[in-house]
């Protein structure tokens, strides 16, 4: 399992920093699926399979489509459309880049970071029916009304998108 | 249990394989038996047909996008379904009236979106 988790930490990295570096905003998006699928392989390693699955349909699914609409719809071809307006933007970001990677490199070696037990092991949750069925117990009883406002918020949304997008209303 | 996705893995990695596969045949195949001849025809993209006209990246219209947003927001309504249906003969009547609830907000938002005529093409 921890050999496995690097099998997929590092495809994970490396699509990440591709989706930065590629000049092709499309081939950015296609790097970016890779990404958001081995962030999903890294939730069922972490026992959150409802999670992974919601990854994979949300954001490997529906949001790509709208980052590819999004790409279509500036016409960003072979970067073009991608001129830098700030000359000193790569210098800078490489230094303060640098100097978080150092700060954080401190921070990890001087101190252990201990797992955060939950509530439920592993175990108790394959007891109770598996993570989908504690995830939806939890979900309609104890955080009702978070999941209620969701539908709220989720309204807000849809008139947002048709008032910002529609042309006549 | 992440055990328990192996055979996902397994098909992820047979899929890898036949599309890799595929492509080395190819290639092999042509190396091996294909004699090359520069000709004008090999390059154009179909071999008979139309000629495309203007390049594949073109302009999207801007509707496309908000068929999108409204793809994904109905989307994530489907998501908080599955977490209910498995447990749902445990919550009984008050499940249903909860999700009914959930559905109702959203459902006044499909029919915001058909009023406005979102979903007609302009």
């Amino acid at each position: 399992m921890e050999a496995f988790f690097w099998v997929v930490a590092i495809p994970a990295t490396v699509s990440a920093v591709g989706v930065v570096m590629m000049r092709d905003t499309v081939y950015s998006a296609l790097l970016l699926v890779v990404h958001l699928l081995a962030v999903a392989v890294l939730f069922v390693l972490l026992n959150a399979q409802l999670i992974a699955a919601v990854q994979v349909v949300v954001y490997a699914g529906a949001i790509m489509v709208l980052f590819l609409f999004v790409i279509m719809m500036l016409g960003l071809g072979r970067g073009e459309g991608v001129k830098e307006k700030l000359p000193l933007q790569r210098p800078v970001a490489l230094l303060f880049g640098g100097a978080m990677a150092i700060l954080l490199g401190v921070v990890m070696s001087q101190t252990t970071i201990q797992p955060v037990a939950g509530a439920l092991t592993p175990g108790d949750v394959l007891a109770m029916g598996g993570n989908t069925q504690v995830v939806g117990r939890l979900l309609f009883s104890d955080y009702l009304l978070a999941f209620e406002v969701t539908s709220i918020l989720l309204l807000v949304a849809i008139i947002g998108a048709v008032v910002l997008a529609k042309r006549r209303l | 249990m992440p055990e328990d996705y192996l055979p996902i893995l397994i098909y992820f990695l047979i899929a890898v394989g036949f599309a890799l596969a595929g492509i080395a045949t190819s290639h092999l195949l042509s190396f091996l038996f294909v004699r090359r001849r520069a000709a004008k025809d090999k390059l154009i993209p179909y071999e008979s047909g139309m000629l495309p006209q203007g390049p594949a990246r073109r302009r999207f219209h801007v509707q496309f996008y908000l068929v999108a947003v409204l793809f994904i927001l109905f989307d994530i309504e489907i998501v908080f379904l599955f977490p209910w249906a498995v447990v749902f003969r445990e919550l009984q009547i008050l499940g249903l009236i909860e999700m009914g609830l959930f559905i109702l907000v959203l459902f006044l938002g499909l029919i915001y979106v058909w009023k406005k005529g979102a979903l007609e093409w302009e």
